[in-house]
C-alpha cells in the first residue's frame, strides 16, 4: 500500500514511529498523480517535485510533511489562482489566503491547485475552463461540484487531504458523491480571507478528508478569528480531535420531514435510513422533526447568492489583473468583450440573475425578500435545538450521476444542492460523511447539522457512526 | 428677479486619518503612484475590507458639530458601477441607514443669519485617480480606499453666492474639527451640487439639475451662477427644464449636459456582506461629543461681547481655529484686543496670505505680538519701527525688545535730544517756518517730516509734533 492510500493521522503515527518519511509521502502522492490524474481531472497545477521535497524534509507542526491540496479559489502567493476560470488566467496573487498561511505554518506540504466549477458555480465540476473533472468511482460521471477537484483528488488518493470552499453544498455534495468526508463549518469559523469569493455571506472554508479524525485535525489547524476578516468570530478554537472516540449515547439526532419527498432517490433513502438505524443502535435518540420552510431555500439561496456574486465579481473588468479581450474600441468596450469572453455560460448565467434582482425596482420583491425568508430558515433550525442535538438528512438527493446528463437544464443541476443550502443561509456546520452505496457501486453521503459553532457535536456523531461502519474504507479502483 | 432658486450642495471631505478606511495603507498625499496600495485597496481577488476605527470617530464628530442625530448601528452598503478607478467596480458606501441625519450649519452672511439644514451624512471610501494619455490611461490606486465623508444638505441655499458661504462656513468648521486638511487642490474637499428654479408663487421645488466637476469654491458660485442664467432663460421661453446631471467647465465658463435622468445608473445597492454591522456605542458618541471644540460660530459671537471687537474682526478672526487661539493668547499677554486684531488682519495676515500657509507654521509668538503691542502703546517704538521689525519677528521668531536693540531702532523719546534735532531743523527750513506762520498749518507736516528723516525715524512723532508746535508759536 502506498503511502498515499493513508489517512493524516495514520501517516502523522507512521512520521512520529519513523515508519514512514516527509519525502517519501511527497513521492508516493506525485506517483500517483503521475499515475491516475489523467483520467480523473482533479489537479489544474502541481507544484514542483523539488520545492515540494525541500519543504518536506524540514516540516514542523500539526501537519508536518502531510500532502494537502487546494481549490483553486485560495490565494497562494505567487502560484496561479483562477476559480477554473479563463478570466482569471494568468493571475497569481501577491498574498496567501489565512487559511493557506496556516497550512504552511504547521507543516503541510501543499500540493498544488484543484478544479471546481468555474468560480464555484456548479454542483458538478462541468464549468471549469479546464474541462470536467471525473468521479474516481465511474470516470463516467460528475464528482459533485463545485469542490469536486477537492473530493474527487482525496478520493483517488492524489491528495491526503484537501480544502474546499462551500456556498450552498460546495465541500458536502462532492465529497457525498465521491465517498470522502467533506465539513462546512460555521459562518465565521474559518476566516474567508484569500478565498475569492463567490457569495460573502454564505461562503467557507472547509476540510476534504478521508476519515472524521483527519476533518477534526484539519479544521483545528484552520479554525480561528482573524483580524483580517471582520466576519470571523472571536471564540476559542477547541482541539476537535477531543471529540473523537466520544460516547454518543443519550444524544438526541433530528430527523427533518421535509427532506425525505419527492425527488429523493430510493437508493439514496435506503443508505440514510440505514444510516438512522446505526444511530439508533449506538443508543442516539430519534426525534421527528418541521423545518418547514425548507422548500424556499432553494430559490431565497439562488437570489441572495447570485445577487452577492454580481457584486463580488464585477472586479474581472481585464483592467488590473487577469484577461483582458484584445481589440476593445473604448472602455465600456473592453469591459463587455473581457467579460463576455472571460466568464462561462454559467458564470454569466449568474451574474445575469443577480444584476437583476437587485436592481431598482425589483430589489424589494427579490433581495429584500429573501433576506427575510432567510432569516425565517434560520429560525426553523433555531426551534430544533430545544429538541435535539443534531439533523441527520440525505447530502445530496441522488448518487453521483453522468457527465453531461444535467448541464442543459439548470433548474435539475440546481436541486443537486437543495438538502446542503439550508445549512449556508442559516450559518450553521454541516458535515457528509460516507454511508452507503448504491447497486452501481456509487457512494452516498449522510449529512449531520449541529448549531452554530457546534462542530464538537457533529465531530462526536459522524465520528461514532465511521467507526461503526465500513463505508470510508472502501475506496475506488483506477 | 421672478424666480426662486433652491441650492443642495454635497460636500466630499476626505477625513486625515493616518491609514486608509479598510486596509492599513498610508492616506498620504502626493507620493509617487501606486506606492500606497494593498491587496485590499486594490481589491484583488480574495481580499476583505476591515474597518479603520479612526473613521467612525472622526466621522461622529462631524456629524454632532453640524447637531445631527447620529444612527444606532453603523451599516455599509455596496454602490455598484463601473469606473476604471473604482478597483472593484463597486464603492463601499452607505444607502439607506447613514450615519447621521437631520443636523443643520449656521451661516452669517452681511448681517442675516441663516440655518442650512443638513441631510445626511454618510460614510464611503475614494476612488483611485486617471491619468488620460494620448491613446491610452493610467490610474494611480493611492487615493482608493481614502474615507470620504459626503455631506447632504437639504436644498436650503437660495443663491450662488450663499452657497459659496455655506462652504467658508462648512470649511472652518470642519477646520476646527482637525479631521481634514480641506484642501481643494489636493481634492480633500469636493463638492457637487443640485439647482432648481421656479416661479415665487409656485408651491414645491422646481426641476433639478445636477452639476459636477467644480474643482473650488469660487468654480461652485460660478457654475451656479451659469445655471441660474441658463434656467432662467429657459423658463423665460416658456420652455421646461430637463432632469439631468451637467458638467461645469470651469476654461469656457459654462456647463454641458453629462447624462439625462432616463440614463442615470442603477447602482444595485445592497447591504456589504464582508462588513457586519455594529452598534455605534452612546457612551463613544458623548466622549467624541466632550472633544469638540468651541466652534467658529460661538467663538465669533463670544469675542464681540469679550473682546469688544468689531464683528468683522471677530468673523475673520475666528474662520481658522489657528487664528483665533494665536490672538486670544495675544490678548491674555497684553491686554489690547484691537490692536493686536488689527495687527493679525493686516500685516502678519498679507505675509501668511502670500505664503499660503496658517499661523502656527511661522516662527512668530502671541508673546513677541503682545510685546510689540506694549511697545507701541507704551511709545517705545513707532509703528513704522513695527512695521520694520515684524518680518523678523515672523521668519525668525526674534522678540521685538531684541530686534529693536539689534538694530539700533528704539524710539527716542528724550524731549532734550528732540529738541535739538528741532532746532537745527528750523534753522535750515526758515522759509516753511515762515510759511506755517503766515497760516499755511500743512507746513506743519513738513517740518515733522524732516524731524523723522533726521532721526533716521527713531523720533517719537507723537512728541515732535508737540515740541514743534509749542517751538512754533
Amino acid at each position: 500500500m502506498g503511502l498515499n492510500q493513508q489517512t493524516a493521522a495514520g501517516l502523522i503515527k507512521m512520521i512520529n514511529a519513523g515508519t514512514a518519511g516527509a519525502g517519501d509521502i511527497v513521492t508516493d502522492t506525485l506517483q500517483r498523480i503521475s499515475d491516475v490524474d489523467k483520467k480523473v481531472g482533479a489537479f489544474i497545477d502541481v507544484a514542483g517535485r523539488k520545492a515540494l521535497l525541500k519543504k518536506a524534509e524540514g516540516a514542523k507542526g500539526r501537519l508536518a510533511g502531510i500532502p494537502v491540496a487546494l481549490k483553486d479559489n485560495l490565494c497562494e502567493v505567487n502560484r496561479p489562482t483562477t476559480c477554473s476560470s479563463r478570466i482569471l488566467k494568468g493571475f497569481k496573487p501577491p498574498y496567501a489566503a489565512t487559511v493557506v498561511r496556516k497550512l504552511e505554518d504547521e507543516g503541510a506540504i501543499l500540493l498544488g491547485k484543484l478544479n471546481m466549477d468555474e468560480f464555484a458555480f456548479g454542483s458538478s465540476c462541468e464549468t471549469s475552463c479546464y474541462g470536467p473533472t471525473r468521479n474516481p468511482w465511474d470516470l463516467d460521471r460528475i464528482p459533485g461540484g463545485s469542490s469536486g477537484g477537492s473530493a474527487a483528488a482525496v478520493a483517488a488518493d492524489e491528495a491526503i487531504m484537501a480544502l474546499g470552499s462551500d456556498t450552498g453544498g460546495s465541500i458536502r455534495q462532492p465529497a457525498s458523491l465521491c465517498g470522502v468526508v467533506g465539513l462546512k463549518p460555521t459562518y465565521g469559523r474559518v476566516s474567508r480571507y484569500g478565498l475569492i469569493a463567490f457569495a460573502s455571506s454564505l461562503d467557507q472554508i472547509g476540510p476534504v478528508t478521508k476519515s472524521v479524525e483527519d476533518c477534526a485535525l484539519l479544521l483545528g489547524v484552520i479554525a480561528g478569528h482573524d483580524e483580517q476578516d471582520s466576519t470571523s468570530i472571536d471564540t476559542p478554537v477547541p482541539d476537535y480531535t477531543e471529540f473523537l472516540n466520544s460516547d454518543i449515547k443519550g444524544l438526541k439526532a433530528g430527523v427533518p420531514k421535509e427532506y425525505f419527498v419527492k425527488g429523493l432517490d430510493s437508493e439514496v433513502e435506503k443508505a440514510v435510513r440505514s444510516a438512522i438505524d446505526v444511530f439508533k443502535k449506538l443508543g442516539v435518540e430519534i426525534v421527528e422533526l418541521s423545518l418547514p420552510h425548507t422548500k424556499y431555500a432553494l430559490s431565497t439561496y439562488y437570489i441572495i447568492a447570485s445577487a452577492e456574486a454580481s457584486s463580488n465579481l464585477a472586479r474581472f473588468d481585464g483592467v488590473q489583473y487577469g484577461y483582458r479581450a484584445a481589440g476593445a474600441k473604448d472602455i465600456i468596450n473592453m469591459y463587455s468583450s473581457t467579460r463576455s469572453k472571460g466568464f462561462g455560460e454559467e458564470a454569466k448565467r449568474r451574474l445575469m440573475l443577480g444584476t437583476y434582482v437587485l436592481s431598482s425596482g425589483y430589489y424589494e420583491a427579490y433581495y429584500l425578500k429573501a433576506s427575510k425568508v432567510r432569516t425565517k430558515i434560520k429560525e426553523d433550525f433555531d426551534r430544533t435545538y430545544e429538541r435535539c442535538d443534531f439533523i441527520i438528512t440525505p447530502t445530496s438527493p441522488t448518487a453521483a450521476f453522468k457527465i453531461g446528463e444535467r448541464t442543459g437544464d439548470p433548474l435539475s443541476m440546481y436541486l443537486s444542492d437543495v438538502y446542503t443550502i439550508p445549512a449556508n443561509l442559516a450559518g450553521i456546520p454541516a458535515i457528509s460523511i460516507p454511508c452507503g452505496f448504491t447497486g452501481k457501486g456509487l457512494p452516498v453521503g449522510l449529512q449531520i447539522l449541529a448549531a452554530a459553532f457546534r462542530e464538537d457535536i457533529i465531530i462526536k456523531a459522524a465520528h461514532a457512526f465511521e467507526i461503526n461502519t465500513d463505508f470510508h474504507k472502501r475506496r475506488p479502483s483506477l | 428677479m421672478k424666480y426662486e432658486t433652491n441650492i443642495g450642495l454635497e460636500a466630499h471631505l476626505q477625513l486625515s486619518t493616518k491609514s486608509k478606511a479598510f486596509c492599513s495603507c498610508s492616506t498620504e498625499f502626493g507620493n509617487a503612484p501606486n506606492t500606497q496600495a494593498c491587496p485590499v485597496c486594490l481589491g484583488l481577488p480574495g481580499s476583505l475590507p476591515v474597518l479603520n476605527r479612526e473613521v467612525p470617530a472622526s466621522a461622529i464628530k462631524v456629524a454632532l458639530a453640524l447637531n445631527c442625530t447620529i444612527a444606532d448601528r453603523m451599516k455599509f452598503d455596496r454602490k455598484n458601477y463601473y469606473y476604471p478607478d473604482l478597483p472593484k467596480n463597486f464603492q463601499i458606501s452607505q444607502y439607506d441607514k447613514p450615519l447621521a441625519r437631520n443636523g443643520f450649519l449656521e451661516i452669517q452672511a452681511e448681517k442675516v443669519v441663516k440655518k442650512i439644514r443638513i441631510k445626511r451624512v454618510h460614510l464611503e471610501e475614494d476612488a483611485g485617480k486617471l491619468f488620460h494619455k494620448e491613446g491610452y490611461s493610467l490610474i494611480d490606486y493611492n487615493r482608493a480606499g481614502t474615507p470620504l465623508l459626503e455631506i447632504v444638505t437639504e436644498p436650503d441655499i437660495s443663491s450662488p453666492e450663499e452657497a459659496y458661504t455655506y462652504l467658508t462656513f462648512l470649511k472652518s468648521l470642519l477646520r476646527y474639527l482637525d479631521v481634514s486638511d480641506c484642501n481643494m487642490e489636493e481634492g480633500s474637499l469636493r463638492c457637487d451640487a443640485n439647482i432648481s428654479l421656479k416661479k415665487k408663487e409656485a408651491s414645491g421645488l422646481g426641476i433639478k439639475t445636477e452639476l459636477k466637476n467644480m474643482n473650488s469654491f469660487k468654480g461652485v458660485r460660478n457654475a451656479l451662477d451659469y445655471e441660474v442664467k441658463r434656467q432662467s432663460a429657459i423658463l423665460e421661453e416658456g420652455a421646461e427644464i430637463i432632469q439631468e446631471t451637467r458638467l461645469w467647465d470651469a476654461d469656457k465658463g459654462l456647463t454641458t449636459s453629462m447624462r439625462s435622468k432616463e440614463e442615470a445608473h442603477d447602482y444595485r445597492y445592497f447591504p456589504e456582506p464582508d462588513l457586519t454591522p455594529f452598534v455605534i456605542d452612546k457612551e463613544v458618541s458623548e466622549r467624541i461629543k466632550t472633544d469638540i471644540p468651541e466652534l467658529p460660530r460661538a467663538r465669533e459671537v463670544r469675542f464681540v461681547s469679550q473682546y469688544h471687537i468689531p464683528e468683522y474682526d471677530a468673523s475673520v478672526l475666528t474662520q481658522e481655529k489657528k487664528t483665533a487661539d494665536f490672538f486670544e493668547k495675544a490678548v491674555e499677554i497684553y491686554n489690547n484686543p484691537k490692536t493686536i486684531s488689527n495687527w493679525i488682519m493686516s500685516d502678519i495676515s498679507a505675509v501668511l496670505n502670500e505664503r499660503g500657509i496658517s499661523i502656527d507654521k511661522v516662527r512668530l509668538s502671541a508673546a513677541n505680538l503682545a510685546k510689540m503691542a506694549r511697545m507701541l502703546d507704551e511709545g517705545a517704538i513707532s509703528t513704522k519701527i513695527a512695521k520694520a521689525i515684524l518680518i523678523d519677528m515672523i521668519d525668525k521668531g526674534e522678540a521685538p525688545d531684541v530686534l529693536v536693540r539689534e538694530k539700533g531702532l528704539s524710539q527716542i523719546s528724550d524731549a532734550g535730544e528732540l529738541e535739538g534735532m528741532i532746532a537745527l531743523v528750523l534753522k535750515e527750513n526758515e522759509k516753511t517756518v515762515k510759511d506755517y506762520k503766515s497760516g499755511k498749518k500743512n507746513a506743519l507736516t513738513f517740518l515733522v517730516g524732516q524731524v523723522m528723516k533726521a532721526s533716521r525715524g527713531k523720533a517719537n512723532p507723537k512728541m515732535v509734533n508737540e515740541i514743534l508746535k509749542s517751538k512754533l508759536k
